[in-house]
């Protein structure tokens, strides 16, 4: 059998002193497309830190692939948030998408003909081909997400993880985002953040919420469950958008 | 100027402005885009520790001031990993203990009293052959480290989460790029003094960014930038009598406030249509 994309057993993790996530199980089979959802600081971006090993937890084992976070890279495909921040850096989209394809091995050697090909056929896939000589800070918020895909999935990677993907870019982008996403799902896991519960039930194979705890629903859809651990007031099951989709009713609601 | 270039201390004065703008121009601008600017004028003024150290068991300043430097980057290296949160209180703290260690050792040193002016504001019409061979070198080591690990310092700046899940090693960079720091900070006390270090660190880069598409021309165009305020500088210096490591950062200000307000008036024009 496949190892699973990803395991996820008993962490734990806290921050000067606060417990952040407490007792997360979770088990993700290949080929599936998460969606993570839950209020703000209620630990999804932890999560991923932990699921990336960028932090690693204080209890627990986590293993991507079968293997550990670390050990995983190389297999794994990351689209951090949408950084505002770095506006003025020197730097082009083509350079940017290139660093997609650093490895540690690689220290001290050149770019190759085949990277650079790769990036080239990742770029056009994407749509930014055109854009490759423009300094990063240039693009709209929309094509700069473009090209962060892009340079995770230079390594053809076989989990890809994607953090708030639609802050901050225009509603087209987000359906044309979607949509690609659910093409590259027929061979990649995808795992999305995202505190937009709108876009969760009409793309995503399965869902969990993140809020300290972590419920995992295998179907795509949210439940009152998660919905009174993630929002303490009552939430409209209204999704975003025109026109407006009532999100499936469930046993509960 | 020309006729002061027989003089081989003018030679040395402005050779060593030369070497100091390359190391500055390739160092700074990695200081600029990872926002270490702080970190650097601690490392820099801790560096007066190394000079007093160096006095006081009589070796080469610059040699004492080299290793206390790099000594000091490391501590601040894993001060700023371990405890993120006060990082710059902590970098402050070692900032003032390295200084009053310098002037404390060098009022135990016997004999004659060290002129600490120079090491404040720069002495770069003093500078030894000893030190220019020391300088070049430094100059060739910088150049290495930067072109050996270009595309890992690039992704570290740039993205640093990123690179780490890529599996590029961000703390050996992260205190190689302080080891550099501090290299380049030995250098430039001799030419503008620990006090304006920062300026010579940081003006070109900045100037430089806002005109190039990559990292490695904004190291090129800032070293240029460094060579020609160096060398302005010290023409002015010489010229009118003034203090060349002030006179440096004042043609360097110059410029930088001239850049500064093209873009205003640019930005100005823009919105005016």
């Amino acid at each position: 059998m496949k190892p699973y994309a990803i395991e996820m057993k008993n962490v734990c993790f806290s921050y000067n002193g606060d417990l952040v996530l407490k007792e997360v199980n979770l088990t993700l089979e290949q080929g599936e497309f998460l969606g993570i959802i839950g209020p703000n600081g209620g630990g999804k971006t932890t999560l991923l830190k932990l699921m990336l090993g960028v932090l690693r937890p204080d209890r627990g084992t986590i293993r991507l692939l079968g293997e550990e976070p670390h050990d995983a890279g190389h297999r794994v495909g990351y689209v951090p948030q949408n950084m505002d921040f770095n506006r003025n850096f020197p730097i082009s989209v083509m350079d940017v998408t290139l660093m997609g394809r650093l490895k540690r091995s690689r220290i001290g050697k050149g770019y190759t003909l085949e990277d650079k090909d790769k990036v080239q056929e990742i770029l056009k896939k994407v749509g930014m081909w055109k854009y490759r000589q423009r300094p990063i800070g240039q693009l709209s918020g929309g094509q700069r997400q473009r090209v962060f895909i892009a340079r995770a999935l230079v390594t053809d990677p076989e989990l890809l993880f994607l953090d708030e993907p639609t802050a901050s870019v225009d509603h087209e982008f987000e359906t044309d985002l979607y949509d690609f996403l659910k093409a590259l799902n027929k061979t990649v896991t995808i795992v999305v953040i995202t505190h937009d519960i709108g876009v969760v039930s009409s793309h995503m194979k399965s869902i969990a919420c993140v809020n300290k705890q972590l419920i995992f629903h295998k179907g795509g859809q949210i439940t009152q469950k998660m919905i009174d651990m993630a929002y303490p007031c009552p939430v409209d099951l209204i999704a975003h958008g025109l026109p407006h989709r009532v999100l499936h009713s469930h046993k509960g609601v | 100027m020309l006729a002061a270039l027989q003089f081989d201390f003018m030679q040395n004065a402005l050779l060593s402005g030369i070497l100091v703008s390359v190391a500055c121009g390739i160092v700074g601008t990695l200081v600029v885009v990872n926002r270490i600017v702080f970190i650097s004028g601690g490392i820099a003024h801790a560096a007066y520790g190394g000079i007093g150290l160096a006095f006081y068991l009589g070796v080469p300043p610059s040699f004492g001031a080299a290793f206390f430097s790099v000594f000091s980057s490391m501590v601040m290296g894993v001060v700023s990993l371990k405890n993120k949160e006060r990082a710059d209180t902590i970098i402050g703290v070692i900032w003032a203990i390295g200084m009053a260690i310098g002037i404390i050792l060098i009022d135990l040193t016997p004999g004659y009293n060290v002129d600490l002016m120079s090491y404040l504001f720069g002495s770069i019409l003093s500078v030894p052959d000893r030190d220019i061979w020391f300088m070049l070198f430094l100059d060739i080591l910088i150049f290495l480290l930067v072109w050996f690990f270009y595309k890992e310092l690039l992704a570290m700046s740039y993205d640093e989460e990123f690179s780490f899940t890529v599996g590029i090693p961000i703390k050996f960079l992260y205190f190689t790029l302080l080891g550099m720091i501090a290299l380049s900070v030995v250098m430039i006390i001799q030419v503008v003094g620990l006090i304006m270090v920062i300026a010579l660190l940081t003006i070109p880069p900045f100037i430089a960014e806002k005109y190039t598409l990559s990292l490695a021309k904004m190291m090129i165009l800032s070293s240029l930038l460094g060579i020609l305020f160096t060398t302005t500088g010290l023409w002015l210096s010489y010229t009118y009598n003034l203090t060349s490591g002030a006179t440096i950062i004042m043609v360097a200000g110059c410029v930088f406030f001239i850049s500064f307000g093209m873009d205003f008036f640019k930005g100005y024009l823009r919105r005016d249509i």
